[in-house]
């Protein structure tokens, strides 16, 4: 049964790749293409406490793109921060900014980096569901992402 | 005049060096109460707190089990459930075995985190995981012990306009209460799990 569900998670995300592939051209900037791989988000008890989202964006064109935020219906607040650990093992959380997602290169948000902070949650986030969301990139370039919600005890994309 | 130039170089390579040094400890930023690998001696399992289930518990309380303490908010949406969910996984992983291990996790901002708070957040987890909170005084008194460190940062864009920084490092204390190790809590469940039933076992 797990193997199944691995095989159908593996599947939608294939799908969700394929939707969320954008490509734009634009006049004397080169191509624009972002790929959205692995979204996924943490259940929720309840609409008190800050969700947690998390994908990669692979840089497939030839410009360099800068992630700088993101619109949820599911939530009144959603912002992108990263998490801090210093030599000493305290962590931290600081507003994360505008993030470069180099030629070629990959951005990962994943736990104990940067993250997509859900706040003012509207509805909680509720395992084996999907919400919508939309990256916002430089140059006005948005993207509609589907994220899947795995358990709260999920260490990534795969549970 | 080559002496010269030696001396002058020797000189730019000693200030490059202190600026240098400079710029990596102005990159660390927090005020540090913990090391990353304390001295076992000063790391001590002192506390006393009401746990989610509105008992109050000590230290001495867990005598005979090996103690897994994390500590964290409710509010954090990335470390906390992350090592949260890496403790509930090890105590999957260890299955019968996991009798022997009692994980805690210690509040450090006990103004939002009440023992009722915590009863609806923790369990969700892992059953075995007890959630632990105490008046800001005793929270103090408790990290002093545990040569855990933890602020509130200030943040507009976070709920209630602040978040925790605070030591995210898991601490393991063997059955008779004295400090063993720590482990970073991101490290992989299956290694926390083996390291433990080895400990168990000897």
């Amino acid at each position: 049964m797990r193997h199944i569900t691995n095989t159908l998670r593996c599947l939608s995300f294939g799908l969700l790749m394929g939707l969320s592939t954008v490509s734009a051209a634009q006049e004397n900037a080169g191509d624009i293409k972002i790929v959205v791989e692995q979204p996924w988000a943490r259940a929720s008890i309840g609409t008190s406490r800050p969700g947690g989202a998390y994908l990669a964006l692979r840089n497939e064109g030839d410009v360099p793109v800068y992630l700088v935020g993101l619109r949820a219906d599911i939530s009144a607040m959603a912002s992108i921060h990263e998490t801090q650990t210093n030599d000493e093992g305290v962590s931290r959380m600081v507003p994360a900014g505008d993030i470069e997602i180099p030629v070629g290169g990959t951005l990962a948000l994943e736990p104990g980096s940067y993250h997509i902070m859900l706040m003012k949650l509207q509805s909680p986030l509720v395992e084996g569901e999907t919400f919508p969301m939309t990256l916002l990139f430089s140059d006005g370039l948005e993207i509609e992402v589907v994220v899947p919600v795995l358990r709260i005890g999920a260490r990534g994309p795969e549970g | 005049m080559t002496n010269v130039r030696i001396i002058l170089w020797s000189i730019v390579a000693v200030a490059i060096a202190i600026v240098g040094g400079f710029w990596i400890s102005e990159r660390g930023q927090l005020p540090v109460a913990a090391t990353r690998l304390p001295a076992a001696e000063t790391v001590l399992a002192d506390f006393e707190l009401t746990d989610h289930n509105g008992m109050v518990q000590t230290d001495e309380d867990f005598r005979g089990r090996w103690m897994l303490v994390f500590f964290g908010f409710t509010n954090c949406p990335d470390v906390c459930p992350m090592g949260l969910a890496t403790i509930a996984q090890v105590m999957d992983d260890l299955g019968a075995e996991g009798e022997a291990v009692q994980p805690l996790f210690i509040t450090v901002d006990p103004e939002r985190d009440t023992p009722s708070v915590l009863a609806n957040y923790i369990p969700q987890f892992g059953p075995s995981i007890l959630g632990l909170s105490g008046p800001q005084e005793q929270t103090q008194q408790t990290a002093k012990a545990f040569k855990v460190y933890y602020q509130r940062n200030e943040d507009e864009s976070a709920p209630d306009g602040y978040t925790m920084g605070h030591t995210s490092s898991f601490l393991l204390f063997d059955p008779q209460g004295e400090f063993v190790r720590i482990y970073e809590y991101d490290l992989d469940p299956s290694q926390i799990a083996s390291d433990l039933q080895q400990r168990i076992g000897s």
